[in-house]
């Protein structure tokens, strides 16, 4: 049996020190596997946000172990860590975080480029997944120029570009109203679906959870619940 | 790598045109104050240089009277010298060349268009002494000086003024009661240190003037030309002992004349100057600062902005050192295209500056060089420092910058 795609043991994060000392995590068991599509819930605070970016490999836990794909990266060094970032994940945030004042296509070009393809392989391959989130005929435009559905259209078509395993979404309906949330959280769904890509998904919001089949939910820094949704 | 790490950097930089047009601003403000006022002061400092040079080198004025210089000069009282003095002179062993000389303002004229000018009487070795050259024509012969001949050499401003362009030799004019045959012209000098006219002048044998104009033997001055290595402190000591045995000076009587080094006159020039190309460089000095800090300030304010891209790039699976390159190259880029557009601008500042003062245009590479490296340190080192601090941070801490 293969180790499962995330394994997190007794992971925790420790915010300051002596009275001031704040634990985010304290002590999260996880495990995820291929194609799962997880959201995380759970109050402000709950440290839902703190385990997203530590399963991204953004943050770094201070105590427990993760294994990603069976291999140990707590202890990964930046620059390894930036090169798991590089080949299996990929991120869509809350606030887009787009470059400004660069367009869609370069954008999504981002991790490419420092995947090191060359820049025609990149052009095609950016315009290829700009046209699978919706966005053909936009690749020139800048943020500026986009409505929000459209600018975590691009985040999620620069995270779907590098060709990841995983696709780590924190709050990102967060910034959207209702009708555009609906959208991008089908969007996520198809890309589960039919590429097979794992998601993991930080919400707080029950009808944006509905979409995932697994719902973790988190409070004071540990999971409290944990259920898989039965059928499809 | 460091070829995309450029391509990356260059496309910030039009991405980002008014950042990158503000840092280039004061790099060029400061790499061009600094340029131009240095120039323009060396320029100046060159200027008075060269007027010393025409001054001659090692020239001694000899002139009766106490003082040279300031009011009351003169000494009304103390008799001229006369030519025995001056030949008497030209046997000394570390002199080279003797002109004794005779000055007074006449009217000199040809045809119908006069001009008032400075006659001197004086001989061939006033060339020498006044570092002048023949433009056109020849000197005085031996024959001439010796005869006290009506020939005379016209300076380039009076040959403006009575022949225009044309060649003036063979030509006779009239100075008072003298007609005189134009033997040779001088080669033009332009204006001297305080802007006085140097060209205005006509020479003539001394004897001509002595004779046949002022109707004395008198000699007003005399200024002579030492040979290259001698010492000119012992020279005056030699010239005042010899010149007191000739006017027959007892112990007790003071020199009734005086013996002046045209360095000392130039050396305070040259301390003036330098006072003057301080103050410039200090100036320009505060100029490079103000533009360090305009630098210093578009790169910090930029510093939450770049931060969050920094965060980005991280995420997105760039290395630490990527994100370095890339920053480092921008950085570079804009403080080199800054400093060369400054070195451009700075050099045709202090190119107009000096035709406008008429002084020489004269660049010193190490100026330009310590301008351009200065302005381009500080675009580097603020453009490069804030992102380097960015790029340590976790991704998560770099993307929540507010």
């Amino acid at each position: 049996m293969t180790a499962p795609l995330i394994e997190l043991r007794g992971i925790a994060r420790v915010y300051g020190t002596g009275e001031a000392e704040v634990r985010a995590l304290d002590g999260v068991d996880l495990i995820i596997q291929r194609g799962e599509f997880v959201a995380i819930m759970g109050p402000s605070g709950s440290g839902k946000s703190t385990a997203m970016n530590i399963i991204g490999c953004l943050d770094r836990p201070t105590g427990g172990n993760y294994l990603f794909n069976g291999v140990e990266v707590a202890t990964l060094d930046q620059d390894q860590r930036a090169l798991l970032r590089r080949h299996y994940l990929g991120f869509v945030f809350q606030g887009f975080n787009l470059l400004a004042r660069t367009t869609a296509l370069e954008n999504v070009e981002l991790p490419l480029i420092y995947k090191g393809l060359p820049r025609t392989d990149r052009v095609a391959r950016a315009m290829a997944a700009l046209a699978k989130v919706g966005l053909q005929g936009r690749e020139g435009h800048d943020p500026s120029q986009l409505s929000g559905g459209q600018q975590q259209r691009v985040a999620i078509a620069r995270a779907l570009a590098g060709d990841p395993m995983v696709i780590l979404a924190d709050e990102p309906t967060g910034n959207l109203d209702s009708h555009r949330s609906h959208e991008i959280m089908q969007l996520l769904q198809a890309l589960n679906r039919d590429e097979g890509i794992t998601i993991v998904m930080v919400t707080h919001e029950e009808d944006i959870a509905a979409y995932a089949r697994r719902l973790v939910v988190f409070t004071d820094g540990k999971i409290v619940h944990d259920a898989t949704k039965d059928g499809t | 790598m460091l070829w995309e790490s450029v391509r990356l950097a260059a496309l910030a930089i039009i991405r980002n045109k008014l950042r990158s047009f503000l840092t280039v601003l004061g790099v060029v403000i400061g790499v061009a104050a600094v340029i131009a006022m240095v120039t323009v002061g060396q320029g100046s400092s060159a200027k008075v240089a060269a007027d010393v040079e025409s001054l001659g080198t090692d020239v001694l004025s000899i002139r009766p009277g106490k003082r040279v210089m300031g009011p009351g000069g003169g000494g009304n009282s103390a008799p001229p010298f006369t030519l025995k003095d001056a030949e008497a002179l030209a046997g000394m062993s570390f002199i080279r060349s003797v002109s004794p000389q005779n000055s007074s303002a006449q009217t000199a004229i040809f045809g119908n268009t006069n001009t008032t000018t400075s006659v001197t009487g004086t001989n061939a070795d006033y060339l020498d002494v006044g570092n002048w050259t023949m433009h056109l024509g020849r000197t005085f012969t031996d024959a001439e000086e010796r005869t006290g001949a009506a020939v005379c050499i016209l300076g380039e401003s009076v040959r403006q003024t009575l022949f225009g362009n044309t060649d003036p030799n063979g030509e006779t004019i009239r100075i008072k009661t003298l007609s005189c045959q134009v033997i040779g012209l001088l080669q033009a000098k332009g204006a001297g240190s305080f802007g006085q006219d140097q060209d205005d002048l006509i020479l003539m044998p001394i004897r001509t003037v002595q004779r046949r104009m002022e109707g004395n033997q008198d000699v007003a001055s005399i200024t002579v030309a030492l040979l290259p290595n001698a010492n000119s402190a012992r020279a005056i000591r030699e010239i005042t002992t010899l010149l007191r045995e000739r006017r027959k000076l007892t112990d007790a009587e003071e020199d009734d004349f005086s013996v002046t080094d045209m360095k000392e006159i130039a050396s305070i020039l040259s301390g003036i100057n330098s006072v003057l190309t301080g103050l410039l460089s200090s100036v320009a000095a505060v100029s490079l600062l103000v533009g360090g800090i305009g630098i210093m300030n578009i790169m910090l304010v930029s510093v939450t902005e770049r931060t969050r891209e920094i965060g980005i790039r991280l995420a997105v699976g760039a290395e630490a050192r990527q994100v370095l390159t890339q920053f480092l190259v921008e950085a570079v880029v804009l403080s080199v295209t800054g400093g060369v557009l400054g070195i451009v601008l700075g050099l045709a500042l202090a190119f107009a500056g000096s035709r406008v003062m008429t002084i020489p245009f004269t660049p010193d590479a190490m100026v330009v060089l310590m301008a351009f490296a200065f302005s381009a340190l500080v675009g580097v080192v603020f453009g490069y420092f804030p992102a380097r601090r960015a790029a340590q941070l976790d991704p998560i801490e770099a993307l929540r910058h507010q």
